[in-house]
């Protein structure tokens, strides 16, 4: 069990970049078809980074450098322990210390466009960590373990049909996770500028690739979560798990791609109602039940 | 030797454009020209750019901006000047406040003429600007790793 | 155990002491002799119990001269309130002292027989932690103090000096709350709790001004109010069923007695007035007016950890009973509201206010849920709260004698300005929330625990509280070490030596406890919940040990070793970007006009949507009914 744990976990730290990428990838190439583009090849984001890493290093502050690889280190020891098996809620835990971070290496610099774009990635964490909370909560009332390994080798037939509602939730959240237009407004991917590149603006070069790299950790490691909904000790959970992260994936281009940007007061009002009553009713409703 | 060209991304400057050249310089992400099929994107800041692409000409007030702008962009850096006012200063170049070009404070790379420049004219410009973009990365490499040889 | 009754005393001593010496420098030395004393005589109590097994214990079980004198105590305590509420025209708070006085007083000598138990004074795990953070922090504020009070006078000209009254109040009211935990007794408890009360209301009025006037009679009869209730509770158990001992009253509600009923709800409704919780949290709000000393004392070590203790103590006979939902609900509600409310908020010392009050929220919330496992998240919530918010205190204190202003808007870059003071802060914030630091491990089982009880509402409030906490310290943290803009002015760090070694162990203490948290889980906070509950489940199990220990190191290894990674690498410094008109530096860009203007950057506050103004009122209203409404449950459920 142990061994299995080191394995996941050790793929996760080595392949997550490169899944995270290419589905990011992916995500461009249908966005720009659903605008009947042609848009960039597959592996673009790769070449972005490599571009990235092999121009000079600049930087407003020093210290921001140091802030955004404590960030990205973090984000991995996230997805490490979620794939290791351990403690849901604990990662979610390292996951806002890692996020709390990114906010330092952005008004660090003190810069406007950075710090504004920094209030409002804080105001998007305070958006989603409700609902973050309580998927934690809604698994372990199902599972009765915040154990990630026993959570998903359990004999049940699918925690998603027990928590459909906290499903919502996080789905809705991911939006804000994964900066989609509606919810794109501390920083967003290319196309779609917002307060210049909102948290963003002041890294160049290294510093960005850092961030991006990141990223695509932190995608991998909440379209596991994803997945975390689906499987179970079957083999073939893990099938319909993958289909279903996809399809959320899907969903949240499609949502990208057909939505304006809001302002961060309606996020937040529109983020915690959701929370509330998808995710709330149906804690009050697994409570009844047990 | 790492390709760096597959990912020019884009810092477009207005400076004192009628707003011709701008509007045919969004028209190249547009679907009908899609300009991302080269990996090009237009950020909107200087710290992520590559190529540096300006509208109009150069008067009294933007010069410095325009040299701010230039500054903050990591090396390599190209300069794109699209069309004729950025280019020489065009039909303004004797109007009291224009200096002339984009050459009067930053050294271009590439001249993308036409009134307004046409997005086909203007995604060449910056294909061409893409070469210089790679070929000075390389040069940078290649200087670097002779000075590693000298000195060991 | 004679070392005992030397605590309560001795402070009570000092206390005459400072008030008749009239001499500065007389005064801080006895002063700085006194605060070691006390930390030496807790450490030799602690030693002491230690040898003996770290048992519970009960002494002084025939005191009938010390009842006595308390009962004296109690109406000298009577008159001086009454003096003042005549003076300051008050009138109608005198009642609120007056009426318990004489209820206990017609309760005593009216030879009611009593079951006075194995002893007056008990020692055992929680009190013991209570002695232990009244007399570290208690002492090391003390120490602070002498450093601080000189350099308010010296600002603050218009203020009387009466420094001497001042020490006296904080000797006395340390003295109050070695009594006040130590106690078994209710007679007791209740007569160290108004002690507090009064020490509470007169530093709070220190300054004499009129808001300080204002402020502190809010204090006043929002804790009076809890002590009447406390009185009348300690009444009516007494009456009915003899007893009048923490333990028995506990012993009862554990066995589901309907006699313990109504003594314990109006007990833990005391609690709640002391701890601050809403409706009754503007009187701490309204402390901030007092010099940072008497905050600091009255918020983290000392005033409102009594409400926590009693609360705790009671605990276990609130556990699935109505007393205990209400509790919980109204902990729980605090939580929430005041840390939204404390968004709004950029006075330094009123964000440490609200987030006081909201971290006691859900403090109160663990000991009203009374699991094993939300009292052992509660003790930490109080160990890591005291620590973090006593440093946070003095260094707001001390900052503002540097800057001037306790605005968290003038503290932008204070890193660079003074970096000593920045740094404490920041480990004291992160204390407050970040990841490896035991606030959020008890975050994690507060929310499990309540999960388990199922206690919807709680969940809820504890999952969107902790977005809100978050946000206001992090908000806070960032404004620290943002690159400043204020560098044109120069700022001197005027900070004492005292002060600093006070600031310094408090931040050696935080980062000690982070470290060395899972250790001091095994040794002594799983026994104090065997002590309590009298089973002995390890709340932490092995997996999130590990998991705990490996994040700490991760958490600390990290930025050190990027840290280090990052100042070697060869790196080219821009400027920031500002549409590319930032002329020279970082902090100055020109504007339409043409002409140089200076950058601000300010932090969001929403005050308008989510101010004080806003909230206080509708929530107080809100948990005023749930209080009222679950009281007349209660009561008319045992009475009907």
């Amino acid at each position: 069990m142990i061994y299995k744990g080191i394995i996941f976990a050790i793929a996760y730290v080595l392949l997550a970049p490169f899944v995270g990428g290419f589905l990011e990838g992916v995500d461009r190439k249908i966005s720009a078809r659903m605008q009947r583009r042609v848009g960039p090849p597959v592996l673009q984001p790769f070449y972005d980074v490599r571009k990235l890493l092999n121009k000079q290093t600049i930087s407003v502050m020093t210290a921001q450098t140091f802030l955004l690889m404590t960030y990205m280190v973090l984000m991995i020891l996230t997805g490490f322990m979620f794939f290791y098996g351990t403690d849901i809620l604990m990662c979610f835990f390292v996951m806002s210390t890692g996020a709390t971070f990114l906010y330092f290496a952005s008004v660090v610099t003190s810069s406007p466009y950075s710090s504004i774009g920094a209030q409002r990635e804080l105001i998007q964490m305070m958006a989603y960590e409700p609902a973050v909370l309580l998927s934690c909560v809604g698994f372990y009332l199902a599972a009765g373990t915040f154990q990630v390994a026993e959570i998903a080798g359990g004999d049940h037939l699918s925690y998603f049909l027990q928590l459909p509602g906290f499903f919502v939730a996080f789905v809705f959240i991911l939006t804000i996770k994964m900066r989609k237009s509606p919810f794109d407004i501390s920083t967003s991917h290319h196309a779609h500028q917002e307060l210049i590149k909102g948290v963003t603006t002041e890294m160049g070069s290294k510093n960005l690739a850092i961030f991006q790299i990141t990223e695509w950790y932190e995608n991998v490691f909440l379209m596991g979560v994803v997945g975390l909904f689906f499987v179970n000790s079957n083999v073939y959970s893990v099938i319909v798990a993958i289909v279903a992260i996809l399809l959320v994936y899907f969903l949240e281009i499609l949502i990208d791609n057909s939505s304006a940007r809001m302002k961060w007061a309606d996020m937040l009002k529109l983020s915690w109602v959701v929370t509330l009553f998808s995710a709330g009713v149906n804690l009050i409703i697994l409570m009844v039940i047990r | 030797m790492a390709k760096i060209k597959k990912s020019p991304w884009v810092l477009h400057y207005d400076g004192s454009s009628c707003n011709g050249c701008d509007i045919e310089v969004l028209a190249c992400l547009t679907p009908v020209y899609d300009a991302e099929r080269l990996g090009i994107i237009n950020t909107g800041d200087p710290m992520q750019a590559d190529i540096f692409l300006i509208t109009g000409g150069i008067n009294s007030q933007n010069a410095a901006t325009v040299k701010q702008l230039y500054d903050q962009m990591p090396r390599p850096k190209v300069v794109v000047a699209v069309g004729v006012c950025a280019c020489t200063g065009g039909v303004f170049k004797d109007c009291y406040n224009i200096q002339g070009g984009v050459d009067t404070v930053i050294p271009v790379d590439v001249y993308v003429p036409g009134c307004a420049a046409r997005p086909q004219a203007i995604i060449d410009g910056i294909a061409q600007g893409i070469e210089i973009f790679q070929k000075r990365w390389d040069e940078h490499h290649e200087l670097k790793k002779n000075k590693g040889e000298v000195s060991k | 155990m004679q070392v005992i009754p030397f605590l309560i005393i001795f402070p009570f001593v000092v206390s005459l002491l400072m008030y008749v010496t009239r001499v500065n420098k007389v005064r801080n030395a006895i002063a700085y002799i006194s605060a070691v004393i006390i930390m030496i005589a807790t450490g030799v109590l602690f030693a002491q119990w230690g040898m003996g097994g770290f048992k519970e214990i009960l002494v002084y079980q025939e005191t009938a001269l010390y009842d006595h004198v308390i009962l004296g105590a109690e109406w000298v305590l009577m008159l001086l309130v009454t003096v003042l509420s005549f003076k300051y025209r008050k009138y109608w708070v005198s009642l609120l002292s007056i009426l318990p006085t004489i209820l206990l007083t017609w309760f005593e000598l009216s030879g009611v027989q009593l079951n006075e138990g194995a002893g007056h004074i008990r020692v055992d795990h929680l009190s013991m932690l209570m002695c232990l953070i009244v007399g570290v922090i208690g002492g090391l504020i003390v120490v602070y103090a002498v450093g601080y009070m000189h350099g308010y006078h010296h600002h603050h000209t218009d203020i009387p000096d009466r420094r001497y009254y001042f020490f006296a109040l904080l000797f006395l009211f340390l003295g109050a709350m070695y009594g006040f935990v130590l106690s078994e007794n209710l007679l007791w408890i209740d007569f160290f709790w108004e002690l507090t009360s009064i020490c509470s209301f007169l530093l709070i009025g220190y300054t004499k001004e009129p808001i300080a006037i204002t402020n502190c009679f809010r204090a006043l009869w929002m804790n009076l109010l809890g002590g009447c209730a406390l009185a009348i509770g300690i009444v009516y158990l007494g009456l009915t069923s003899g007893e009048v001992t923490m333990t028995a009253l506990v012993d009862m509600g554990v066995a589901g007695k309907t006699l313990a009923v109504i003594p314990v709800a109006l007990i833990a409704f005391a609690a709640l007035t002391k701890a601050a919780q809403l409706p009754f949290s503007t009187w701490l709000i309204g402390a901030m007016v007092a010099p940072t000393p008497s905050s600091a004392l009255l918020h983290s070590a000392t005033m409102v950890k009594a409400g926590i203790y009693i609360l705790f103590r009671l605990s276990p006979a609130m556990r699935g009973t109505t007393t205990g939902s209400m509790i919980a609900l109204v902990g729980g509600f605090t939580f929430l509201v005041t840390s939204i409310m404390a968004i709004a908020q950029s006075d330094g010392k009123k964000v440490l206010a609200f987030s006081t009050i909201s971290n006691l929220g859900l403090m109160v919330a663990c000991a009203g849920v009374g699991t094993e496992e939300t009292i052992w998240a509660g003790v930490f919530l109080m160990l890591f709260h005291a620590i973090s918010k006593s440093l946070l205190f003095q260094d707001v204190g001390a900052t503002e004698n540097a800057l001037h202003s306790r605005d968290i808007e003038d503290m932008h870059g204070l890193l660079y300005i003074l970096p000593r003071l920045a740094i404490f802060m920041f480990i004291g914030i992160a204390g407050m929330f970040l990841a490896p630091f035991g606030m959020l491990i008890s975050k994690w089982a507060a929310l499990k625990a309540s999960v388990d009880e199922g206690n919807i509402l709680l969940v809820i409030f504890i999952c969107f509280g902790s977005a809100t906490t978050s946000f206001y310290w992090t908000k806070w943290m960032g404004k620290i070490i943002s690159a400043s803009h204020l560098r044109e002015k120069t700022f001197k760090d005027i900070t004492k030596k005292n002060e600093v070694i006070s600031l310094g162990i408090h931040a050696v203490l935080m980062v000690a406890l982070c470290v060395l948290f899972p250790l001091l889980s095994k040794i002594y906070v799983t026994p104090l919940i065997n002590e309590m509950f009298g089973t002995g489940e390890n709340v932490l199990n092995d997996a999130i040990l590990y998991m705990l220990v490996i994040i700490i190191v991760i958490v600390f290894a990290v930025p050190g070793i990027s840290f280090l990674y990052a100042k070697n690498m060869k790196v080219n410094t821009k400027l920031s970007y500002m549409n590319g008109v930032n002329t020279g530096d970082n902090r100055k860009f020109t504007d339409a006009m043409g002409e140089e203007k200076t950058l601000w950057l300010s932090n969001f506050y929403f005050h308008k949507v989510i101010g004080q103004r806003k909230l206080m009122i509708p929530s107080q209203i809100f948990s005023l009914a749930v209080i009222v409404i679950m009281l007349c449950m209660i009561i008319g459920g045992v009475l009907a």
